[in-house]
C-alpha cells in the first residue's frame, strides 16, 4: 500500500478560519436505493417434464412461474401447457397475466386474465385469486375464473414437500377443478372437473436452480366431464410416468 | 458557536504540531479464491481483506479513496467516532464516492482499538469490500502483549450478494440445508416417542416457523484474512510470547464461535474499548463485533483457531504456529443447533396457551414458563441450568436452542463478562427509553424495526445532550446485530457504570436487550442490524441528532473538531 506517514503541523487555517456558517439548512436526505423498495424478479418451472402414460401417450409439460416486482406489488406471469408429442398438437395451454399483493402474513390475493389457447376454442377468464402458504408447511393456491361468457370455476392447487434429506425432496401436489357452469365446447362438465395429482423425487443439483426429478401423475376426470370425454373417444383416467427438472432462474 | 471556535483554536495551539497521516485506498474488482471456489469480488488496493490500516491515536488521519469500479461506493470506519459527514454511509452521511472519483476523507482518531472499515454501498461489503483498522494508544495499554495479530474472519460465498438477497426474497429457505428432514423425525420419535415428536412438528409447521432458521445463508467458506480453511491463515509466535489477536467479525450474515484447542484465551477489548480481562475457552462473536484476546502458547506446536458458524454449516480455520507449514488437528464441527419454542417467545400473537406445555418443554430442553420477553430483569440470571450443569446466558431466551456452551465444557464468554475496563461516560441515568421492535416476516424476507421497513420509516430523532436508554425486544426467531454509527453503545449488562461500551450488540430471539447512548455527536447517522440481508430488506434507521454545537450540515472542512468531546 502507499502509505505515506510524516509529521506535519496541522494547518489552524483550514479548520478555524474557513467561516462555518452553519445556519440550519436541510440534512442531506437519503435517495439512494436502500430508500428504495427491493425489486426482485424470477422465473420458476415447476415442472418440466416428459410424460409417458398408461395408453403409451407421450406428453411435453410445463408449469411455469415468471415475475418481477417488489414486496408490494408482483406481476406474475404464469405459463402452464401439455404438449401431444406424437399430434403434435396443445393439450392445454394457459397463460395468465396477474398482478399480486399481499394480504396476510403469509398469503398474497391475485388479480388477472388467464388466455386458453390449446387445439380447440380458446377461452378467456378474468382472474381473482389467493396464494400463500398456510399452517403445516402446505403451498396453496385457490383461483375463482369468469370466462367471458360468463361461465365460473374455481381451481385449488395445493403442494407439500417432505424432506428425506435436505436434497432429496418428494414433493406431492393435488389440483383440483369445480365448475359452477357447464361449458360444453370445451368438454367441462357442472361439478368436479378434474384432479391431477402427482408425486416427485426430486435431487437439489445445482443450488435449487436445477433439481431433476422422476415422478408419476394421475389425472382423473369426474361426473358430466368424464361422459363428455367418454363421448368424444377420450380418456377419463390416466396414469403418467415423468421425468424431468425442477428449474429457477 | 463563537466561543467553541475559540476554545477550539486554543486548544489546537497547544500541540501546534500533531500527528497526521496520509494513506490511500482504491476500490478494485478484484478476484477471490477461497480454496474451494473463485470467485469475483471487490477489495481495497486489490486485495480483500484491504489493507490493515495502522493509526495512532490524536492522528490526524488524510484517507485518499478512489473508486475504480463502474459503479457508486463509499467506506464507512466501523466504530470510529468521527464528523457524521466522514462516516461514509451514502445518503446519510454523504452522497458517496462516483466511478473515477477520488473522495478525501479527513478527520481526528480520537480512539484506540481494534476496529474495522467496510463499504456501505448495495453489496459490496459481502463482496469482499472490507479491512481492518488498528489504533494504537496514546498512553500505555493495560496488559501486556510480545506481537499482535488481526484475524478477520469473512463468510465468503459463490453467490453475489444481488443474487444472494434475490433468491432470498423469491425463496427464503433457499440456501438453509439443515432443515429438519424425515431422518431427523424418526430419531426424534426414538428419543421422546411418535405423538410428542408429531406434536412438536405440528406446533412449529402451526407457526411457519422452522426450528433450523438460524443461519439465512449457507454455502459460504469461513474464511481468516483472506484464507479459508484449506489455504489455512499462519500466525507464527516464539513459545511463550503472549500474543494479541484482534478477532473482526466481518461477515455479511454469520456468527462464528471461536475457540483455540490447547490455549485459554484472555478477553481484554470488545468493540474498541478494553474490558477487564476475562479468561473463556470460547467465545461467539456477532456479525462486525470485535474482540480482543490474549493467548500465550508456551510450547513449540501448532494450534488451530477453530471458527464454527452459529449454525455449525461452515467454520473458519487458521493456525498459530513457531513456524510457516505447521498444523494442528482441525476439530469436526459440532451438530447444528435447532431453535426451541423459547427462541419464539418475542413473537406477537402466539398462542402459547394452546400449546402443550409438558410436550415442549420436553422436546426443547426449555420451560415455557417466565418466556415474558419483556423484561431482562424478569430472567433469573444465575440458577438456569441447561444440559445438565450449564448454567445459561442470561442473554439468551431461557431454553434457547442456540445458547452456547464451550466444546471442552468449560468457560463460554457472555456478555454479562463484559465490564469496562475504563468508563468512557460518567453514569448517569437515561433521560428517555426508546422501544425498538425487531420485526420481520422470514417468508417473505421482510425485515423492519417496530414493524416498519426503512423505506417507509421515518428518522429516529434524538436530541444533543441527552443519554437515552434503546430497549432492543427481539420479536424475530433470529438475532439481529445492532449497530449504531457515530455514537457509543453502552450495552446493559448489570454493571452500572462499569457497563461495557460497544458498537454493535446482539440482540438474540425472544429476548429483550437494553443499551444506552450518550447523544454526543451531531448530524444524522445510520442505525442498523449488520447482517447485510437484513439490513437491505429494511431493517435499518437514519437518526438524526439534533441540536448541539453544529447543529446543521457543515461542509466537510469545517467539521474536522467534532467528535473529539466525548
Amino acid at each position: 500500500m502507499n502509505r505515506t506517514k510524516s509529521l506535519m503541523a496541522v494547518s489552524l487555517l483550514g479548520s478555524v478560519l474557513i467561516p462555518a456558517v452553519v445556519s440550519a439548512q436541510e440534512m442531506l436526505s437519503d435517495i439512494t436505493d436502500r430508500k428504495k423498495p427491493i425489486t426482485i424478479w424470477g422465473a420458476q418451472f415447476e415442472e418440466f417434464e416428459y410424460r409417458y402414460s398408461d395408453a403409451d401417450e407421450e406428453l411435453a409439460v410445463w408449469d411455469a412461474d415468471i415475475f418481477y416486482g417488489t414486496d408490494d406489488l408482483k406481476v406474475r406471469w404464469l405459463s402452464k401447457g401439455e404438449y401431444a408429442i406424437e399430434e403434435q398438437t396443445y393439450e392445454g395451454l394457459e397463460n395468465q397475466l396477474v398482478g399480486q399483493v399481499p394480504i396476510s402474513k403469509f398469503f398474497d390475493a391475485k388479480a388477472g386474465v388467464r388466455f386458453d389457447t390449446p387445439e380447440g376454442p380458446d377461452r378467456t377468464y378474468a382472474v381473482l385469486g389467493v396464494a400463500g402458504l398456510a399452517p403445516q408447511w402446505f403451498e396453496v393456491d385457490t383461483n375463482f375464473y369468469v370466462s367471458k361468457d360468463g361461465d365460473t370455476s374455481a381451481e385449488l392447487d395445493a403442494e407439500y414437500e417432505l424432506l428425506f434429506t435436505n436434497y432429496w425432496i418428494l414433493s406431492a401436489n393435488l389440483d383440483a377443478t369445480v365448475a359452477f357452469s357447464e361449458d360444453r365446447e370445451i368438454g367441462v362438465g357442472k361439478g368436479l372437473v378434474s384432479t391431477e395429482t402427482g408425486l416427485r423425487l426430486s435431487y437439489d443439483l445445482i443450488d435449487r436452480s436445477f433439481s431433476p426429478y422422476v415422478g408419476v401423475v394421475h389425472e382423473r376426470k369426474y361426473g358430466d366431464t368424464a361422459d363428455f370425454a367418454e363421448a368424444d373417444g377420450g380418456s377419463t383416467e390416466d396414469w403418467f410416468a415423468v421425468i424431468g427438472a425442477r428449474l429457477s432462474f | 458557536m463563537k466561543a467553541r471556535l475559540l476554545a477550539g483554536a486554543l486548544s489546537m495551539l497547544l500541540p501546534m504540531i500533531a500527528l497526521a497521516g496520509e494513506y490511500d485506498l482504491t476500490v478494485d474488482r478484484i478476484k477471490i479464491d477461497t480454496g474451494d471456489f473463485v470467485k469475483e469480488g471487490i477489495g481495497y488496493n486489490g486485495k480483500s481483506p484491504g489493507p490493515e490500516l495502522r493509526f495512532k491515536e490524536g492522528e490526524e488521519v488524510t484517507i485518499n479513496v478512489t473508486n475504480n469500479l463502474d459503479e457508486m461506493t463509499s467506506i464507512h470506519w466501523h466504530g470510529l467516532i468521527l464528523p457524521f459527514d466522514q462516516d461514509g454511509v451514502p445518503g446519510i452521511s454523504f452522497p458517496g464516492i462516483k466511478p473515477g472519483e477520488t473522495f478525501t476523507y479527513n478527520f481526528p482518531v480520537v480512539q484506540a482499538g481494534t476496529y474495522w472499515f467496510h463499504s456501505h454501498s448495495g453489496f459490496q461489503e459481502p463482496d469482499g469490500a472490507f479491512g481492518a483498522i488498528v489504533i494504537e494508544p496514546e498512553g500505555r495499554e493495560p496488559f501486556r502483549y510480545d506481537r499482535d495479530y488481526v484475524i478477520q474472519l469473512t463468510d465468503k460465498h459463490p453467490h453475489s450478494g444481488d443474487r444472494i438477497m434475490r433468491n432470498l426474497k423469491t425463496t427464503p429457505d433457499y440456501y438453509n440445508r439443515q432443515q429438519q428432514t424425515v431422518g431427523e423425525f424418526f430419531s426424534e420419535v426414538s428419543e421422546h416417542g411418535f405423538m410428542d415428536s408429531v406434536k412438536d412438528r405440528l406446533a412449529w409447521g402451526d407457526m411457519r416457523m422452522m426450528k433450523a432458521d438460524i443461519e439465512d445463508v449457507q454455502g459460504f467458506t469461513g474464511m481468516i484474512n483472506g484464507k479459508g480453511p484449506k489455504q489455512n491463515w499462519t500466525g507464527v509466535f516464539k513459545p511463550g510470547e503472549r500474543i494479541r489477536l484482534r478477532f473482526i467479525n466481518s461477515s455479511a450474515m454469520t456468527y462464528f464461535d471461536v475457540r483455540i484447542p490447547g490455549l485459554d484465551m484472555t478477553v481484554v477489548q470488545a468493540d474498541g474499548n478494553n474490558v477487564q480481562p476475562v479468561n473463556v475457552d470460547e467465545f461467539r462473536i456477532g456479525v462486525a463485533e470485535t474482540y480482543d484476546v490474549i493467548v500465550r502458547p508456551r510450547d513449540a506446536q501448532a494450534y488451530t483457531v477453530f471458527a464454527e458458524s452459529m449454525g455449525r454449516s461452515g467454520f473458519a480455520r487458521a493456525t498459530l504456529a513457531p513456524e510457516e507449514g505447521m498444523q494442528a488437528p482441525v476439530p469436526p464441527m459440532r451438530d447444528p443447533a435447532r431453535l426451541t419454542m423459547a427462541d419464539m417467545a418475542g413473537m406477537p400473537g402466539m398462542d402459547h396457551g394452546g400449546m402443550d406445555h409438558s410436550t415442549m418443554s420436553d422436546m426443547d430442553n426449555s420451560s415455557m414458563a417466565g418466556m415474558d420477553p419483556s423484561s431482562m430483569e424478569g430472567m433469573d440470571h444465575s440458577g438456569m441450568m441447561e444440559n445438565g450443569d450449564e448454567v445459561s446466558d442470561p442473554f439468551y431466551a431461557k431454553g434457547s436452542g442456540i445458547a452456547p456452551t464451550a466444546a471442552n465444557g468449560g468457560k463460554f464468554l457472555s456478555y454479562t463478562d463484559l465490564k469496562a475496563q475504563k468508563p468512557l461516560y460518567e453514569d448517569r441515568e437515561p433521560t428517555r427509553e426508546i422501544e425498538l421492535r425487531l420485526t420481520g416476516n422470514m417468508e417473505r424476507y421482510t425485515w423492519s424495526i417496530n414493524g416498519v421497513k426503512y423505506e417507509d420509516a421515518d428518522p429516529i430523532r434524538l436530541q444533543y445532550g441527552e443519554r437515552v436508554r434503546f430497549k432492543f425486544v427481539n420479536e424475530t426467531m433470529m438475532t439481529h446485530p445492532m449497530h449504531l454509527h457515530g455514537m457509543w453503545s453502552i450495552l446493559d449488562v448489570g454493571a452500572g457504570e462499569w457497563n461495557p461500551i460497544k458498537h454493535t450488540v446482539s440482540v438474540q430471539p425472544g429476548t429483550t436487550l437494553y443499551m444506552e447512548t450518550e447523544v454526543d455527536a451531531p448530524g444524522q447517522w445510520a442505525f442498523h442490524c449488520h447482517l447485510s440481508y437484513h439490513a437491505a430488506a429494511g431493517m435499518f434507521r437514519k437518526v438524526i441528532v439534533e441540536g448541539g454545537p453544529e447543529a446543521s450540515q457543515p461542509s466537510t472542512e469545517a467539521a474536522t473538531d467534532a467528535g473529539g468531546d466525548a
